[in-house]
């Protein structure tokens, strides 16, 4: 049976060419690789080659024919002993179900359905710490080295990598005895390698493995920031389900002091923006326990920003044998009732000092610490609104695109009707990071920016 | 472990053992399948079933055969976008590698990785990365995780010679030999790095001198000749594997089509590319030793020809049949 040579399409956006000219005649015999004729795009003049083996029967589309629209059948090609009068059948079966490329190219859109849509996930509340339960002081960096300990002790796929995590105790000490715990296979000192070592994680993520990837701080990762959305957050969605990163990335994120612009930045809104991951950025040692555990456990790649000044702070911590809190719930820090602030990380330091000066003003604020960053705990922000009807929000980040920006979006979205005064925001400056005492000071956020904002939408 | 190693360069490798008929038979029928699905899918791209990017493997048959002829079960295999022979090769079925091209619901995928992005945990396959250079650590971080469980096995590390331009490629050698990561480094020298050639991109040419300053051992192979693939396969792993740290093998080999679909490759001549597939032929070379060495028949040849054409043909049927996925694929798998 007689097999139709198509008008091909070369490029994902070609729709028409130009057939220049003819390389083989009718009557010639052709077999797979041949070079049957030359079209023109807008682009480039490329080659046709044969896939089929046989005979050129007859030529269809005449050389310097213009605009000839892809798919349109430009030859016959016969197997031996047929002659062109045969009877051309389709190409292949393939072809009759082919859309045009117009029609692949033009943009899909799938009609409404209700199948289609993100799925509703339901987190569940911190688990109730038992009546009775002994509390102790930590600090933030104890607590993140009893989690990892805790979670290494538990799971032998568990290791912790990164720049001075073993023999030097950690740049921050908080791998600090992990190494005399577990050895060098399981604390592994790398070079100053962040590009490489994040891909090597990740890798053995895939392989099945659980690293626990510390970057000296987070303004390092941009080296590796492709290895970390291009290759752990995309896999689970491009294998379609197959393979999957258990990894956690962590390190000191946002200013630390006096350290200046390329050491001083806050990338929560940045991970916070990609699919794929999960984003937490804890305020206190407890949460800071709770949460690293769930991470390491949990099957998908966590982004998990520690603050450098918080690591000094300490907080009292839950004794228990298994800490773990939810990933993706939010936690009201006090109850008010006139204001919601939200604020997570280290701006939490400025939240809770800021309601504690404005309840001596006779101003109830609530302040709703996030936690994880992404899944946002977004109802637990729209039901404070809908108690109070004002929001304020904090962060050390820029104020383009910010985690501030999100939560007013989401509040106009689910809590319109509810706001009696603009959404307004309390961030770092739209400045890099200077290192002049005074001008640092200026760039972050403060106490005082809190309060005029609160006073703002309270109208006091 | 990390016994004092000699540099294979300067031993002199003893040349290819001559394949047994069988083995020239599997090499033959692997190659062709990889050659006849490539084809197809150009075609399938000329149909405009086939979106986006498109990047054939035609010509550059022999490396993947050849070093999975030399692989054991349980060894992991990672590559760039040039991908779907070492799926094809691997065992992966053609059938969802082409409806995952096509982006399909049976595709491997299910039609939201496409041609760059297939993966399969049962075949020890990890991709199929489309960010030149990020499969040299990845596939790193694969034989680390070997090390790590001690279980024996080897990461098969598959980039071109453009790739090995990135600076993580040497970040993961310096790793590799660090810890000793039982990992083979395969560079398919194709001379082209999209359209630049390889004297215009990079300083030093012979790839197998890459890891020269990390102390890891490389060779230059004939990789148009899957029995030097194999030979060397052999070696490279056997020295992976007993803990001697990882292997640089740079296959000199050749791509018969563009960089992609939509590459006319005017950056070489028409000459070149006939020169070497008249004279470098991997397919032909074994069809010659078939036909010429183990008296094999034509006939015989044209039976292994008509089951490749039908595997090819009915991957492309229901690649072309098979329903697009489902609206409700596009909120799954994002996080597990």
């Amino acid at each position: 049976m007689a097999i139709e040579v198509l008008m091909p399409a070369l490029s994902p956006t070609m729709e028409k060419g130009n057939l220049t000219k003819w390389v083989k005649k009718e009557g010639d015999t052709v077999k797979s690789g041949d070079v049957l004729a030359e079209i023109e795009t807008d682009k480039a003049t490329m080659e046709v080659e044969a896939v089929d083996e046989g005979i050129l029967g007859k030529i269809l589309v005449p050389e310097g024919a213009q605009d000839v629209a892809v798919n349109t059948p430009i030859a016959t090609i016969l197997a031996e002993g047929e002659d062109a009068s045969a009877a051309p059948a389709p190409a292949a079966k393939a072809a009759e179900s082919a859309p045009s490329p117009a029609a692949a190219a033009a943009p899909v859109t799938p009609a409404p359905s209700a199948v289609a849509a993100p799925p509703q996930v339901t987190v569940q509340p911190d688990p109730e710490v038992p009546a009775g339960t002994e509390f102790v002081t930590q600090t933030v960096r104890e607590a993140l080295r009893d989690a990892m300990a805790e979670e290494m002790r538990r799971d032998g796929d568990v290791f912790v990598m990164g720049e001075e995590v073993a023999e030097y105790q950690g740049a921050y000490k908080i791998t600090q005895g992990l190494l005399q715990e577990f050895g060098a296979r399981r604390v592994i000192d790398t070079p100053i390698t962040e590009h490489g070592f994040a891909g090597v994680g990740v890798g053995a993520a895939m392989a099945g493995l659980k690293p626990i990837v510390e970057f000296m701080t987070f303004n390092f990762a941009m080296q590796a920031i492709d290895q970390i959305i291009n290759s752990a957050a995309k896999t689970l969605y491009m294998s379609g389900g197959q393979v999957h990163c258990s990894i956690v990335f962590r390190g000191p994120n946002g200013a630390a002091a006096r350290v200046a612009a390329q050491h001083s930045q806050d990338y929560t809104a940045w991970y916070s923006n990609v699919p794929g991951l999960k984003v937490i950025a804890p305020y206190s040692a407890a949460d800071a326990k709770g949460l690293l555990k769930a991470a390491i456990r949990d099957p998908n790649p966590i982004i998990f920003l520690e603050n450098e000044i918080l690591y000094g702070h300490s907080f009292e911590v839950p004794k228990l044998d298994d800490y773990v809190l939810p990933i993706g719930k939010a936690r009201i820090a006090r109850s008010g009732k006139d204001v919601t602030i939200v604020s997570f990380s280290i701006g939490m330091t400025y939240a809770l000092k800021a309601a504690e000066e404005l309840a001596k003003q006779g101003i109830d604020a609530e302040v709703i610490d996030l936690r994880t960053i992404r899944p946002m705990d977004v109802d637990a922000i729209v039901a404070s609104v809908k108690k109070t009807g004002r929001c304020v929000t904090v962060e050390e980040g820029w104020p383009q695109s910010g985690i501030g920006a999100e939560i007013a979006a989401q509040l106009m979205d689910k809590a319109f009707d509810f706001l009696d005064a603009p959404v307004l925001r309390v961030t770092g400056k739209d400045v890099p990071m200077p290192y002049a005492a005074n001008l640092e000071k200026l760039a972050l956020p403060s106490v005082a920016e809190v309060i005029e904002a609160v006073k703002a939408v309270t109208y006091k | 472990m990390a016994a004092k190693k000699t540099s294979p360069r300067t031993a002199v490798p003893s040349g290819p053992v001559p394949f047994t008929k069988d083995q020239d038979l599997e090499a033959y029928r692997e190659m062709l399948l990889i050659r006849r699905f490539e084809e197809k899918a150009g075609q399938m791209y000329g149909m405009g079933l086939i979106g986006g990017f498109c990047h054939l493997y035609i010509g550059q048959e022999a490396v993947v055969v050849g070093m999975q002829m030399a692989m054991k079960p349980g060894d992991q295999v990672i590559t760039g976008y040039r991908d779907h022979g070492h799926m094809l090769s691997t065992g992966m079925d053609a059938r969802g590698v082409m409806a995952e091209l096509t982006g399909r619901r049976g595709g491997l995928s299910k039609g939201k990785g496409g041609s760059m992005h297939m993966f399969s945990i049962e075949k020890q396959f990890f991709g199929g990365h489309g960010i030149v250079g990020a499969q040299v650590s990845l596939g790193t971080g694969l034989a680390f995780a070997d090390r790590y469980r001690e279980n024996g096995n080897v990461s098969v590390t598959y980039f071109g010679d453009g790739a090995a331009n990135q600076g993580q490629v040497y970040e993961s050698f310096n790793m590799a030999e660090l810890w000793k990561l039982p990992v083979v480094y395969v560079i398919e020298n194709n001379k082209y790095a999209m359209g630049t050639a390889v004297s215009r991109a990079s300083a030093q040419q012979d790839f197998s001198k890459r890891g020269t300053s990390f102390n890891i051992p490389g060779e230059q192979v004939d990789g148009m000749d899957v029995q030097a693939v194999k030979a060397a396969g052999e070696r490279a792993l056997a020295f992976a594997r007993e803990g001697n740290g990882p292997y640089i093998l740079e296959m000199q080999t050749y791509r018969y089509r563009g960089h992609s679909m939509s590459d006319p490759a005017k950056y070489r001549s028409k000459e070149e590319v006939q020169k070497m597939r008249t004279e470098h032929d991997p397919i032909e070379q074994v069809r010659t030793r078939l036909l010429d060495g183990h008296k094999v028949t034509e006939d015989d040849l044209k039976k292994i020809d008509a089951d490749v054409r039908e595997i090819v043909n009915a991957a492309a049927d229901f690649a072309s049949s098979d329903p697009e996925p489902d609206v409700a694929e596009l909120y799954t798998d994002i996080l597990r």
